[in-house]
C-alpha cells in the first residue's frame, strides 16, 4: 500500500493537477508519519521519475535581472485552507526578487487586467521581505545572520512588507538545492548590502513612451518647476539657488525657498532655517525647520532663533505661531515600534489563527496604537490648517532634521488646504515636492539595505500615507484618486526600481548618481506608472466618484478678511486674535523654541481632540465643497483601518461578489456611458446618433458573481481562494466569555403572564 | 435632524423637490418636515437656505428649511414661528415656555416644549440656527425626574430613549400646585398603555395611495416558492389559531403528515410551536424549517409523530439523505432546557440528522450588550479607548454568531443541498433572526424593497416574533425583561450585509433606519402586537395604517440607485469581526460631528440622472436623424407606422 502510492501519483498525469496536489500532500504526511527513515532514494526516484515529463520553466527577467539560484521541486503552500495544501514548482531567487513558478499551466497571469509588468503576485522583491522563518522540527525559528550557516529548514515562511506570507516546502527537493535556495534567499533578502547592490542600479529597463502622467507631476529639481509653484500660491517668499551645488549644506535640498527677509544663509549650514512649504490664499505661509544646533553660544543662539522666527513673522502680518514636532507627536521609534505591533495582525499563516485572533481584534488594533498615531497626525496638521486658515497666521513647524514630521504634517496640511493636492499629480507632485526635493531619508527610514543598526527605521511615508487614506475614505469625491492608487504607492517603496525612494537626501541622490551611473540621470521614478502598469490597470487609480470642477482650478483672488490687514502697520507686533501666544515679546518666543514647549495652541490642554471641534463643527456647517477646505473627522468610529491594504491577502475575509469593487465598477461603467454619450451628443452627428442603440448599450452589463474579478479584494489577491464557498468560522464556542448570570437566565421570564 | 435624512433621501436636485410638490396627496409633513424620520434638528443658518447647490452630511439643515418652505404650502403655517405641524388626529396636549433643554452637544438650551398625543417637540428659537427637537413620544423608555427641585423651583427631567440617546431638561415647577406641569401630561401619552389608554397608530387617520396591509399574502408568497408540490401542503390546521396561537394561520407541511399528527406533534413542541416550513430552494428542493425546542425534558421524552415529520423534511428533498437541525442555543443553555422540559433532539430518536448549537445568546444577553453600546457611544465617544470599548460591549461579537449561523444554514441548504430545522427555545427571537438572515442570503427577492416587507411579515410578524414584549409599545415599565433588541439587532445583521455587498439590495440604509424608527414610533401599526392571532383580535390591520402604505408611497426615498437584479445570487457574507463595523448612522447619529459624509448613492444618482438626460438628447437625435431619412422617402408607407415618430 505505501509502495504502491507514490506510483499512483507518477503514473498519473493525466489527473487533474489540484488533485495532484492533494496526493502530494497526503504523501508529505505520510513520510512525516513514517520519519526520517523513509528512503532518500525514494523521493530520489520521485523526483527522477517526474522530470522527463515536466517542463523546464524560467521566470520572464527584466532587462539586468540574474538568476542567483533555484530549486524544484518546491512546495508551495496555497494559503487558502487548512489543508496544507499546495503547487509543485520551482524557487528562484534574482536580484531583483523570490519568484516561484509553479508546474502547472496557469491563466491567472495572463487573464487578469491589473497585473504588475515588473513582478507577478507570486513573486517578492528582496526589498519587500520584512522577515523569514525557518520550520525546524515543527518549531518556528526566525532566520537571522546566525542561523543560516548549516542547517536548513524543512519549510520556509516570508513575511512580506506588503503583509503577503509565502510558505515553501524544501524537503522535496535536492538537499543541495533546498541549501541553496534557502541561504541564498536569506542572503539576499536579510544581510546587510550597499546601495549599489540594490537592484535599481542593474535594471537595465528602458523608460516608455507613455510619459504622459509622468511629465504632468513636478519634480521639483529646476528652479522652473519652484517659481511656477511660488506663483501658484502667489508667496513672496525667496527662491534661494545658492545650494546647487550643495555647498550651503548638504542636508538641504537643491532649491529652497525662504521668507524673503532672510539674507544670511550661511550660518549653521542651514541648520534651522525656515524652509517654505505652501502659502495661503491670504498671504500667511506655512514653513518648516530643523531644530538649530544646540552647542552653541547663548546669545548667538538666540540671535539667530530671533531673525529666523521674525523672518516666518514678516511674511505676512507679523504673527507667527511655532510648533516643535517632537514634542507633541510620537518619536519615529515609537511609529516603528507600534507599526510593528500593528502589522503582525495581518501577517496569519492559517485560517485557525485567523479566528482565534478574530475575537479580540479590535482591543489588539487598539493595543497597537497605530490608529491613535494616525490620529494624532491628522489632529495635528489640523491644528496647522485653523492657525492659517481661521487666523491668517504664519506657521513654523520644527523637528530634529526637518525632514519626517515636518514633511508629513506640512503635506496633510496642504491636501487639506489645497484642493490641486487632490488630484492625481498634484499629489505627487507635493509628495515630490515635500519628501522627494524634501529630503526625506527614504533609505534609512525603509531600511532597504537591512541596516543591523534599526534606530533610522520608520515607516513616516507609509504613515502619511495612511494619513491620506482616511481622508480619501471620508471624503471620497474631494479626490482624483482612488485607494488602490494608494496602495499600489505603498507596494511600490519595496520595489528597488524606482529612485525615488532610494537616497537620503538631494545630496546623496546627486553624489551617488555621478559616481555609480555618470550617465545615467536619475534612475526611473515611481511616477512613472507605466514601467508598472498598463494604462488600462491605470484606470484604477482614478476614483470614479471624484468631483470635477467645473471651472479650473484657478485660486480664488484673496479677500482681505480682516480690516487689520489694511490697517496694520507692519513693523509692529500684532497680537494675534483669540488665545494667540506669541506676545509682544520677542523673548517669549526665544523660551517658546528653546525650552522646545508650547502647550497646544487652542482649547484645553488635556483633550486636543475637543480644541478642533469647534473648527471642525464650524467647516462642517458651511456648504460642502469639495474643492476648498477638507477637514477630517477625528471621532473614534470615524477612523478606519485600510482594509485593502491589510486584508486584501487574507483567503478568510474576501467577500465574493462583494465589497466596494461591485460600486467601483458600476461607477466606472456609467461614467464610461454618460461619456460616450456625451460625445455623440458633441458630435452633433444625428446619424451617428440613430447608429448607436441607446437600448442595449445601456443596459447594465450583467456582472457573474463569483468569478474571480469580483471579490472585495480586487484588483490584489486575484489568484487566491477562487472556490466559491462561504467562509465558516470555526472555534465559536469560546468565544464570548459573559461573567455575568444573564446567559443562563431563561427566555422568557414572563412565561405564564398572560398575553396583553 | 438626523444625520441619513440627509444626502440619501433628499437630493438637492431642484427638479425632484418640484417633482414632490406636485404630487398633492403626498403628506406634506412626512416628506417636508422629516417628522416621520423624527430626530434632533437644528435648523439651518440663513445662509445654508442660500446654498442651493449643498448636498453634504448637513443637506438634512437644507432639507428642514426646504421643507418649511413646502410645508408652508400645504399646512398653511408660517415657518417663522416654528409651530408644529400636526398629524391628521394629532392634538396639542400641552405647552411650556422657559424649558431648558441640556443638550449634550451643545450645552443648554431655552425654548418652548409642547406634547401632543404623538410627539414631543422643544424648539429654542433664541440661537441661530434654530434648534428642534422633535421625536414620537412611541420612543420614550423612562421618564424620570432627577432628584428635589433646586432653591429656585426648577425640577429636571431625564429621557431614556428606545433609540439609542437620553435626553435632559430643566423646567421651574409650576407655582399652581393642581396644575399638571407639561411633563406629567408628557408621561401620560407617553405611556398609554399603562394609563389605559390606545397608542395613536388607532387614532392616526392617514389616506395612502397604497393600503400596506395588502403587501403580505400567504399564499400568494408560498405559491411564488411553487408550493404546494407534491411534496408540501398548506394545511389550515391552524386556520383558527387552535393549533398554536402564536403561529400564522397558513402553514407548510410534508403531504405526508396529517393534521392529527401535527396537533400531536404540537404538544410535543414548545408551545406548539411545530417544524413548518419557511422557504424551499426552487432547483434542489431542500427546505428550510423553524419551530420551537422538542419537550424531550430529562428523561428523554420522544414523539413519533415529530420524528415522522422529521423524516418527511428530509424524504422531501431527494438530493439529500440527511437533515440538519441548527439549534440557535449555546449547548449550555440547551441541555439546561432540559430541566425545563425543554431540550434538542436526540441523535438515537433522529436518525440522520445532526444536531449543531450556534452558540448564540439568550434576549438578556443581547439587551446587556446594547445597554452597554449606548453607554460607549452617548453621548460621548472615549477617544483613546475606543476600539476596546466597543469590544467589550460584544454587541459586534453577537452580530457575527447571528451572521455565522445564517451563513452555515444558508450554506447546508445552497451548498450542501440539505434541508435544515432550525430552532431556539420558543422558536420566535433567534430563530426569527437566523431563518430571515439566511433567506436574504439565498433568495434575491428578499433583498428587494417589497420582498424585504413580506419577509418580515412573514418571518417575524406572523410567526409571532413578539414585538409587544420586546420593545414594550406605550408601557411604562422600563425594567421589563422581556425587553431586548433582537428585532434591531437583525436589522443591523441586514445592514452589515449591505455594506459587504453594495450592490445587491435594492433598499438603502435610510429604509432599514426608517424602519427602526417607526419600530418604537407607534404611528404605524405594523409592529403592534405580539403575533398574528393578536392583531387579527386588536383590528390592527383595519383600525391602523401600515408602515408600508407609507414606504410604498414614496420608494424613491428608499432605493438604493446602486442596486443591480441578479435573480438566483446567492450571498455568502464574511462573519470575521474585521469585516464587520458598528452602524455608526444609525447607533451614533445623535452625534453632529458622526454625520456621514455623502454618500456613494448621492453621486451615484446625480450620475444617473446626467446619463438619463443624455440619453433622452441622444434620442432626440435619434428621432431627428429618423425623421430626415424618412422624409427623404417621403410617401414610403412605413413612415406612418415609424415607432420613432411618436413622442414620448
Amino acid at each position: 500500500m505505501w509502495g504502491a502510492f507514490p506510483v499512483l501519483k507518477l503514473g498519473s498525469h493525466s489527473i487533474p493537477q489540484s488533485y495532484c496536489s492533494w496526493l502530494n500532500i497526503t504523501f508529505t504526511r505520510l513520510v512525516g508519519m513514517l520519519g526520517s527513515d523513509w528512503p532518500g532514494a525514494t523521493l530520489q526516484e520521485i523526483k527522477l521519475e517526474k522530470e522527463p515529463l515536466k517542463k523546464e520553466k524560467h521566470p520572464d527577467l527584466l532587462p539586468g535581472e540574474v538568476v542567483f539560484c533555484s530549486a524544484n521541486p518546491i512546495l508551495k503552500y496555497t494559503q487558502d485552507d487548512l489543508s496544507q495544501r499546495g503547487v509543485f514548482g520551482t524557487l528562484f531567487c534574482t536580484n531583483f526578487r523570490v519568484t516561484f513558478i509553479s508546474d502547472e499551466m496557469s491563466l491567472e497571469e495572463t487573464a487578469r487586467n491589473f497585473k504588475n509588468k515588473l513582478y507577478r503576485e507570486h513573486d517578492v522583491t528582496l526589498t519587500c521581505v520584512d522577515h523569514i522563518y525557518g520550520v525546524y522540527d515543527e518549531k518556528r525559528k526566525l532566520i537571522t545572520g546566525g542561523l543560516v550557516k548549516n542547517k536548513y529548514p524543512s519549510k520556509m515562511i516570508i513575511h512580506c512588507k506588503d503583509l503577503q506570507v509565502f510558505q515553501f516546502c524544501l524537503t522535496y527537493t535536492k538537499e543541495e538545492d533546498a541549501k541553496k535556495i534557502f541561504h541564498g534567499i536569506a542572503h539576499h533578502c536579510l544581510e546587510e548590502k550597499s546601495l549599489k547592490c540594490l537592484f535599481a542600479f542593474s535594471y537595465e529597463g528602458t523608460t516608455s513612451p507613455d510619459m504622459q502622467r509622468k511629465h504632468d507631476t513636478i519634480m521639483f529639481d529646476s528652479p522652473e518647476d519652484w517659481t511656477k509653484e511660488m506663483k501658484r500660491t502667489k508667496t513672496k517668499c525667496r527662491l534661494v539657488t545658492e545650494n546647487d551645488n550643495f555647498d550651503l549644506s548638504q542636508k538641504l535640498p537643491k532649491y529652497f525657498v525662504i521668507p524673503s527677509v532672510i539674507e544670511d544663509l550661511s550660518c549653521h549650514q542651514g541648520k534651522g532655517l525656515p524652509i517654505w512649504c505652501w502659502s495661503h490664499h491670504s498671504g500667511c505661509a506655512l514653513f518648516k525647520a530643523s531644530f538649530l544646533p544646540v552647542a552653541q553660544e547663548d546669545g548667538d543662539f538666540q540671535k539667530h532663533l530671533d531673525t529666523m522666527i521674525n523672518a516666518v513673522a514678516h511674511n505676512y502680518l507679523y504673527s507667527v505661531k511655532t510648533e516643535d514636532l517632537t514634542e507633541s507627536l510620537p518619536t519615529l521609534q515609537d511609529i516603528q515600534q507600534s507599526y510593528n505591533k500593528f502589522k503582525q495582525f495581518f501577517l496569519i499563516d492559517n485560517a485557525t489563527e485567523f479566528w482565534l485572533s478574530d475575537v479580540k481584534w479590535f482591543s489588539s488594533i487598539e493595543s497597537s496604537g497605530w490608529l491613535d498615531i494616525i490620529r494624532q497626525c491628522l489632529q495635528k496638521a489640523v491644528e496647522v490648517v485653523e492657525c492659517l486658515e481661521k487666523h491668517n497666521t504664519n506657521v513654523l513647524i520644527t523637528e530634529e532634521e526637518g525632514t519626517d514630521l515636518c514633511c508629513l504634517i506640512s503635506s496633510l496640511a496642504q491636501i487639506m488646504l489645497d484642493p490641486y493636492y487632490r488630484t492625481l499629480t498634484g499629489f505627487q507632485s507635493l509628495v515630490q515636492k515635500e519628501w522627494v526635493a524634501g529630503c526625506h531619508a527614504f533609505l534609512d527610514r525603509c531600511n532597504h539595505l537591512n541596516q543591523k543598526d534599526k534606530d533610522c527605521q520608520s515607516p513616516v511615508f507609509l504613515l502619511f500615507l495612511e494619513c491620506v487614506w482616511q481622508l480619501v475614505q471620508q471624503q471620497g469625491p474631494a479626490f482624483q484618486f482612488s485607494e488602490t492608487y494608494l496602495t499600489v504607492l505603498s507596494d511600490s517603496i519595496h520595489v528597488p526600481v524606482f529612485s525615488t525612494f532610494l537616497f537620503n537626501s538631494a545630496y546623496h541622490r546627486e553624489s551617488f548618481m555621478k559616481v555609480e551611473s555618470p550617465l545615467a540621470q536619475s534612475g526611473p521614478s515611481v511616477w512613472d506608472w507605466s514601467l508598472q502598469f498598463d494604462s488600462k490597470a491605470q484606470n484604477f487609480f482614478l476614483n470614479p466618484l471624484y468631483s470635477e470642477k467645473v471651472k479650473q482650478t484657478v485660486r480664488k483672488p484673496h479677500k482681505p478678511k480682516h480690516q487689520r490687514q489694511l490697517s496694520l502697520p507692519s513693523t509692529a507686533f500684532k497680537t494675534p486674535p483669540k488665545k494667540g501666544f506669541f506676545k509682544d515679546e520677542a523673548d517669549s518666543l526665544k523660551k517658546i523654541l528653546r525650552v522646545k514647549r508650547i502647550s497646544r495652541w487652542m482649547g484645553s490642554p488635556d483633550s486636543p481632540v475637543a480644541a478642533t471641534w469647534e473648527f471642525y463643527e464650524a467647516w462642517q456647517r458651511r456648504p460642502l465643497d469639495y474643492h476648498s477646505l477638507l477637514l477630517p473627522c477625528l471621532d473614534g468610529p470615524a477612523i478606519h483601518l485600510w482594509m485593502q491594504r491589510y486584508l486584501r491577502w487574507i483567503p478568510e475575509v474576501h467577500i465574493m461578489g462583494g465589497g466596494s469593487v461591485a460600486i467601483t465598477t458600476k461607477l466606472m461603467e456609467l461614467l464610461a456611458q454618460v461619456q460616450d454619450l456625451k460625445r455623440v451628443i458633441d458630435q452633433k452627428d444625428s446619424s451617428q446618433a440613430a447608429k448607436l442603440d441607446t437600448h442595449t448599450h445601456l443596459q447594465p452589463r450583467p456582472l457573474s458573481f463569483g468569478s474571480s474579478g469580483h471579490m472585495s479584494s480586487f484588483p490584489f489577491a486575484y489568484s487566491r481562494n477562487r472556490s466559491f464557498n462561504p467562509i465558516i468560522p470555526t472555534g465559536l464556542l469560546q468565544s464570548i466569555v459573559l461573567t455575568d448570570n444573564l446567559a443562563s437566565q431563561e427566555d422568557e421570564v414572563s412565561q405564564f403572564v398572560s398575553l396583553v | 435632524m438626523h444625520a441619513h435624512t440627509s444626502a440619501s433621501a433628499r437630493t438637492h436636485d431642484p427638479g425632484h423637490t418640484n417633482r414632490n410638490c406636485g404630487k398633492t396627496w403626498q403628506l406634506p409633513v412626512f416628506v417636508c418636515r422629516g417628522s416621520v424620520r423624527f430626530g434632533m434638528e437644528e435648523s439651518g443658518s440663513v445662509e445654508s437656505l442660500c446654498s442651493s447647490t449643498r448636498s453634504d452630511r448637513s443637506s438634512g439643515t437644507a432639507a428642514e428649511l426646504r421643507g418649511k418652505g413646502r410645508a408652508t404650502e400645504k399646512v398653511h403655517m408660517d415657518p417663522k414661528k416654528d409651530e408644529l405641524p400636526l398629524l391628521p388626529e394629532e392634538r396639542i396636549q400641552d405647552s411650556a415656555k422657559e424649558v431648558t433643554y441640556i443638550c449634550p452637544f451643545i450645552g443648554p438650551l431655552r425654548g418652548s416644549l409642547t406634547v401632543t398625543n404623538y410627539r414631543l417637540f422643544f424648539s429654542c428659537t433664541e440661537r441661530e440656527p434654530a434648534f428642534v427637537l422633535d421625536l414620537p413620544l412611541g420612543v420614550l423608555s423612562r421618564v424620570e425626574k432627577i432628584g428635589p427641585a433646586t432653591s429656585r423651583g426648577d425640577v429636571s427631567f431625564g429621557f431614556v430613549c428606545k433609540d439609542m440617546r437620553n435626553l435632559r431638561f430643566v423646567h421651574k415647577e409650576p407655582e399652581d400646585s393642581l396644575k399638571k406641569s407639561v411633563f406629567e401630561v408628557l408621561m401620560k401619552f407617553a405611556f398609554p398603555v399603562s394609563n389605559n389608554m390606545s397608542l395613536f397608530a388607532f387614532e392616526y387617520k392617514q389616506v395612502f395611495p397604497e393600503n400596506g396591509w395588502r403587501v403580505y399574502d400567504p399564499l400568494a408568497e408560498y405559491k411564488r416558492q411553487g408550493l404546494p408540490n407534491e411534496s408540501w401542503r398548506i394545511s389550515k390546521v391552524n386556520d383558527h389559531y387552535e393549533l398554536c396561537d402564536t403561529y400564522p394561520a397558513a402553514i407548510v407541511v410534508p403531504v405526508t403528515i396529517t393534521d392529527e399528527e401535527l396537533r400531536r406533534i404540537s404538544s410535543f413542541r414548545a408551545k406548539g410551536r411545530i417544524p413548518v416550513l419557511s422557504w424551499i430552494h426552487p432547483e434542489s428542493q431542500a427546505a428550510v424549517v423553524r419551530s420551537s425546542q422538542p419537550m424531550v425534558a430529562q428523561n428523554g421524552r420522544r414523539c413519533k409523530e415529530d420524528e415522522k415529520l422529521l423524516q418527511a423534511i428530509m424524504d422531501a428533498n431527494a438530493q439529500s439523505h440527511k437533515l440538519f437541525i441548527f439549534d440557535a442555543r449555546p449547548s449550555v443553555n440547551a441541555v439546561a432546557n432540559k430541566m425545563k422540559g425543554g431540550g434538542y433532539e436526540s441523535e438515537d430518536a433522529y436518525q440522520n440528522a445532526e444536531l449543531v448549537f450556534l452558540e448564540i445568546h439568550n434576549i438578556h444577553v443581547m439587551r446587556e450588550s446594547l445597554r452597554k453600546l449606548k453607554e460607549v457611544v452617548y453621548p460621548n465617544i472615549e477617544e483613546s479607548h475606543w476600539l476596546s470599548n466597543l469590544e467589550s460591549t460584544h454587541w459586534l461579537e453577537h452580530i457575527k454568531l447571528i451572521l455565522a449561523g445564517a451563513l452555515r444554514i444558508a450554506d447546508k441548504v445552497e451548498s450542501g443541498k440539505t434541508s435544515v430545522v432550525v430552532h431556539c427555545s420558543d422558536g420566535w427571537d433567534r430563530t426569527a433572526q437566523l431563518t430571515s438572515l439566511a433567506l436574504i442570503m439565498l433568495d434575491s427577492h428578499y433583498r428587494t424593497i417589497r420582498g424585504f416587507q413580506i419577509l418580515l411579515e412573514k418571518e417575524w410578524l406572523s410567526f409571532g416574533h413578539r414585538f409587544q414584549q420586546r420593545v414594550g409599545h406605550g408601557d411604562k415599565n422600563h425594567t421589563d425583561a422581556d425587553r431586548s433588541p433582537i428585532f434591531l439587532q437583525f436589522i443591523d445583521c441586514v445592514w452589515q450585509m449591505t455594506r459587504q455587498f453594495p450592490a445587491a439590495f435594492e433598499y438603502n440604509e435610510n429604509f432599514l433606519i426608517t424602519i427602526l424608527d417607526h419600530l418604537y414610533s407607534c404611528l404605524f401599526g405594523t409592529f403592534l402586537c405580539n403575533s398574528e392571532q393578536q392583531r387579527l383580535k386588536e383590528e390592527v390591520p383595519k383600525r391602523t395604517v401600515s408602515l408600508w402604505s407609507f414606504v410604498n408611497s414614496q420608494l424613491e426615498e428608499f432605493v438604493n440607485p446602486l442596486y443591480v437584479h441578479y435573480s438566483s445570487h446567492v450571498l455568502f457574507p464574511t462573519v470575521g469581526i474585521r469585516h464587520l463595523q458598528l452602524w455608526v448612522s444609525y447607533y451614533i447619529r445623535w452625534n453632529p460631528r458622526m454625520r456621514p459624509q455623502e454618500p456613494v448613492h448621492q453621486r451615484y444618482k446625480e450620475l444617473l440622472a446626467k446619463r438619463a438626460e443624455l440619453q433622452k438628447r441622444v434620442e432626440e437625435l435619434q428621432r431627428e436623424a429618423a425623421n430626415r431619412t424618412s422624409s427623404e422617402r417621403a410617401g414610403s408607407p412605413t413612415r406612418s407606422i415609424t415607432p420613432v415618430q411618436t413622442f414620448v
